[in-house]
């Protein structure tokens, strides 16, 4: 469904993103994890239309869809959400979703409805009136998956959707994003949570400097010695083996 | 039902109110209220709803009036023609400082730069070609008849300025139901979020900027056949632009009725500054310089936005008060 090859993505001398391929299947929940400054967001924003890569391909759905500006991306079903929420803090809750529900109905009506829909989904009935500003963390997060949801995508990229909330948030989340995927809408995540990750993702793409390390089942990947170092530093993998050795004997 | 009645009884009042108000002085009042609420909605199009602050709408005020009256002046052209006219002429200004500024990017202050700086442009240039008659300006020739669009008494101007003010409430009505108003809140309130969520910025402001040009032509053209004259200060100068951008910001940013009340304040306290302090020229723009920084100092939601303040006050005390 979609398919990142090769994307290069510099911001001066500094390399953002090498090289880095992946893809997702059309049905499937995939992860994209990785250190802190890895290159996930700018990956995801190069998918999204919101930056031009410097050499590489996004295709989705079959179409090169490189370098189409964001609107036009979402317009075809690609929809993301960003790592620090974006809402319309002026306008309520439903003004919000009802937005994300106009990219594909014209009725202001029918898209107020729908805003509605997607709250009671969401557990946000209660926000509906409230101004999209005072809400919490929590509540901005969920705003943002509301209102990516309310354009109806086919795939959604969703950046830290559960990154600041608390474990029990984290479960509800999960719980919505696996509901998402039930009902046909394929995933793309970058998390942090390592929770939402071993129990969401069927596929992980491990980030790391840019360069893609690691690709596979979450399980498999987590225990890869270049996945550890990635995250632990140089050597860690091999400290820690020791460890484990010596605490078995 | 309390809401139709009150709609309905100010509708009357303001259809009776040439036969209840004798004296021409107040009536010229009201009509200069009303043609600045109906330019401050044009203006409220773009800057309150879509967020793209202008300070030279003097542009398209100029545009509009400049364009009705050289066809009625020099090709005899009927006025009431001329008013379409007028509305392609500021659309069409609109057009071509959106495509430009909009085109490259140009955001919060470098917008108002721009809009600015194409007031000064527009307002040299009518100074400096022929077909405008220059510094001297333009007189419209007296033929008074409705059908010219100059009426014998002040009660036919205010007709229409009341229906030019009818048509804007009703586009602001528009703007309150419609996808088109709802995604120019978006921009206002998020431009990168918008884009995500499929909501092509760079038309939609393009098309905000022509409409609202549009509507701030028309109004050129209706203040060119009212007072029969235009120079190239009245049409282009700053003073307009200030005027225009004021009433909405007094009134209230993207609301529907916050540049009608706005208007009638402005003004109501522009003729108050006149009558104490003398007919000084310069002295209004001083005057709208210190309204404007107190208002965006104290009161950025505008008067519509006081009274929403108060009404959760009060409602609050009450609580209170019941506890």
């Amino acid at each position: 469904m979609l398919e990142a090859i090769r994307i290069t993505k510099r911001f001066g001398g500094l390399v953002a993103v090498a090289e880095a391929s992946l893809h997702v299947p059309e049905g499937r929940i995939v992860a994209l994890i990785g250190p802190n400054g890895a290159g996930k967001t700018t990956l995801f924003a190069t998918i999204a239309g919101f930056l031009a890569p410097d050499t590489g391909e996004v295709r989705f759905l079959g179409e090169n869809v490189t370098s189409l500006a964001p609107e036009a991306i979402c317009r075809r079903g690609l929809v993301r959400t960003f790592q620090i929420a974006q809402p319309f803090g002026g306008l309520s809750v439903r003004e919000n979703i009802a937005i994300g529900a106009h990219a594909r109905i014209a009725d202001r009506r029918q898209a107020l409805a729908l805003a509605e829909q997607v709250a009671a989904e969401l557990a946000m009935t209660v926000l509906l009136d409230q101004t999209a500003a005072a809400l919490t963390v929590a509540g901005r997060k969920r705003l943002e998956l509301a209102r990516a949801l309310a354009t109806r995508p086919k795939l959604l990229l969703l950046d830290e959707v559960m990154a600041g909330l608390n474990p029990s948030e984290v479960d509800d989340i999960v719980a919505v994003v696996r509901r998402v995927r039930d009902r046909g809408v394929t995933v793309l995540l970058i998390e942090h949570v390592m929770q939402a990750v071993m129990s969401l993702a069927e596929h992980v793409y491990v980030l790391n400097q840019g360069r893609m390390i690691a690709e596979g089942p979450p399980l498999h990947v987590a225990r890869l010695p270049q996945v550890v170092e990635a995250y632990l530093g140089h050597g860690a993998a091999v400290r820690l083996g020791a460890q484990a050795v010596e605490i078995a004997t | 039902m309390l809401r139709a009645a009150v709609t309905g009884a100010v509708m009357a009042a303001a259809l009776a109110a040439p036969f209840l108000i004798a004296s021409d002085f107040w009536l010229g009042f009201l009509i200069t209220v009303l043609l600045f609420a109906y330019m401050g909605m044009a203006w409220n199009v773009l800057g309150g709803y879509a967020g793209q602050f202008s300070f030279g709408h003097a542009v398209f005020f100029g545009a509009g009036a400049y364009t009705s009256s050289i066809l009625h002046v020099t090709f005899g052209l009927n006025p009431w023609i001329g008013l379409a006219f007028a509305a392609l002429a500021g659309g069409g200004v609109g057009a071509l400082i959106g495509f430009l500024s909009f085109r490259f990017g140009l955001r919060g202050s470098y917008f108002a730069l721009i809009t600015l700086a194409f007031a000064e442009v527009f307002r040299i240039l009518a100074n400096w070609v022929e077909f405008t008659g220059g510094g001297v300006g333009l007189y419209i020739p007296l033929k008074v008849h409705p059908a010219n669009l100059q009426f014998g008494t002040k009660a036919g101007y205010y007709y229409v300025a009341l229906a030019l003010t009818l048509a804007s409430l009703a586009i602001a009505a528009w703007l309150e139901r419609s996808r088109f108003g709802a995604w120019l809140k978006a921009i206002r309130e998020n431009e990168d979020a918008a884009r995500a969520l499929g909501i092509d910025a760079f038309v939609c402001k393009l098309k905000a900027i022509m409409l609202s040009g549009a509507m701030t032509g028309v109004g050129g053209a209706f203040y060119a056949q009212y007072y029969l004259y235009i120079d190239p200060g009245i049409a282009f100068g700053p003073a307009v632009s200030v005027e225009i951008l004021l009433v909405p910001i007094i009134g209230g940013l993207g609301t529907a009725l916050g540049p009608l009340l706005g208007s009638a304040v402005l003004q109501g306290a522009g003729e108050l500054a006149r009558r104490v302090m003398g007919d000084v020229p310069g002295l209004n723009l001083v005057f709208y310089g210190l309204l404007l920084v107190v208002m965006v100092r104290f009161l950025p939601d505008g008067l519509i936005g006081l009274a929403a303040r108060l009404r959760t006050l009060r409602r609050r005390a009450k609580v209170l008060a019941d506890a």
